[in-house]
């Protein structure tokens, strides 16, 4: 019975969350917090909290997370599944006619016309994180050097010169990053 | 493709959902680089294709846009094996730390670790949209440019939901097919 309701529940947040990430948040809320009470406001924000630390998106993170205070392991899969179970139909589907007609001229056209759009939205997604990267989360005013994260910065140079550079694998960039944020503030 | 590779697809979509912090677009600039520049998988324009059927489409982007290129590489079991791949790093991290996650939230090194991660996702999406607007750039038509630069005054300054971006885009794109179609048929004629 609670693995129905879980797979409902993250079933709709599935289902209505367009444009992914934050979009997601309230749809979870509502579903999680305010309709089944499954977790208290205090641990949805932790949950939030933690998905920004971890990979993978909220609605997965929060998924697992719920499953498994409802019901352990199991519960925690039933949710998961139940959260990717509408985007797998839904994008097979549109998978397989975006294979069968991107040869016409019309669907060119439309394809045309989406492919500066998404590097814009890619870009402006990145710009964000940029911000939140160089500048941190309590950021006021973005020409005061003195809130600069300046090993951020040194960071981000490096990453983005060896990538320009050498093209490495960008897990490696990751990895290296991760450990170069532990080194350099740990002497700052 | 002769071989069809499972084994990669699950691997390469394990990794890169394993290392994509912080969720939506940002995963995209890091499979361009896997399945585009190394592994040659799609072409840029493919994957920006999928790109935008991923965000118009419902549901985690990542999750969505790997489900696309699995398909795309090897049909229903490619999409059902890369879903899985993006699926279970999150769903093993968050099971684990969902037993001790105050300590998690709050350790030091864990944070610092996170922060250099941050910069270093970001400086992956400049080296990527930069390629991309270049290529852009490359193909000499002013109304490309012209949709990516309102696109993103539309999505970073003005708020306008992506949706409606993605929408509009098509419509403009369909318009100018349209348009180019009618004007070579009177070339044609004349």
């Amino acid at each position: 019975m609670v693995y129905l309701q879980l797979l409902w529940s993250f079933f709709q947040i599935g289902l209505f969350s367009f444009g992914g990430g934050y979009a997601a948040m309230p749809l979870i809320q509502h579903q999680v917090v305010e309709l089944r009470g499954w977790l208290t406001m205090t641990q949805f924000s932790d949950i939030v909290t933690i998905s920004q630390m971890t990979p993978g998106p909220i609605a997965i993170n929060s998924a697992t997370f719920v499953g498994i205070r409802v019901a352990g392991l199991p519960g925690a899969v039933v949710a998961t599944l139940g959260c990717v179970l509408p985007s797998c139909i839904i994008v097979m589907a549109l998978a397989f006619l975006y294979e069968r007609y991107r040869g016409l001229s019309l669907v060119q056209g439309i394809l045309g016309g989406l492919r500066p759009a998404v590097v814009a939205m890619i870009a402006s997604a990145g710009i964000s994180l940029l911000v939140l990267a160089l500048w941190g989360e309590d950021v006021t005013s973005l020409t005061d050097p003195q809130q600069v994260q300046w090993p951020s910065v040194a960071i981000f140079a490096a990453g983005f010169l060896v990538l320009r550079k050498w093209k490495p694998d960008p897990i490696l960039i990751l990895l290296g990053s991760g450990a170069a944020g532990i080194v350099l503030y740990s002497l700052v | 493709m002769e071989k069809r590779p499972y084994r990669a697809l699950f691997l390469s979509t394990f990794q890169l959902s394993a290392f994509t912090f912080g969720g939506g677009y940002v995963i995209v600039p890091l499979m361009r680089k896997k399945f585009v520049d190394q592994l040659h998988w799609l072409e840029e324009q493919e994957m920006l294709d999928l790109t935008a059927i991923a965000q118009s489409a419902p549901g985690p982007i990542a999750v969505n846009a790997s489900i696309l290129v699995g398909y795309h590489v090897a049909g229903v079991l490619g999409a059902l094996l890369t879903m899985l791949g993006t699926v279970m790093p999150p769903l093993i991290i968050i099971s684990v730390i969902s037993l001790f996650y105050a300590a998690f939230r709050d350790n030091y090194f864990v944070n610092l670790a996170m922060i250099g991660m941050q910069a270093g996702v970001a400086a992956i999406i400049c080296d990527v949209v930069i390629s991309m607007a270049l290529n852009i750039w490359k193909q000499h038509r002013l109304l490309p440019v012209l949709v990516l630069a309102g696109a993103f005054a539309a999505t970073q300054f003005l708020d306008v939901n992506m949706i409606l971006v993605i929408l509009v885009c098509g419509c403009i794109g369909a318009a100018d097919t349209c348009r180019r179609g009618r004007q070579l048929r009177k070339e044609g004629k004349a």
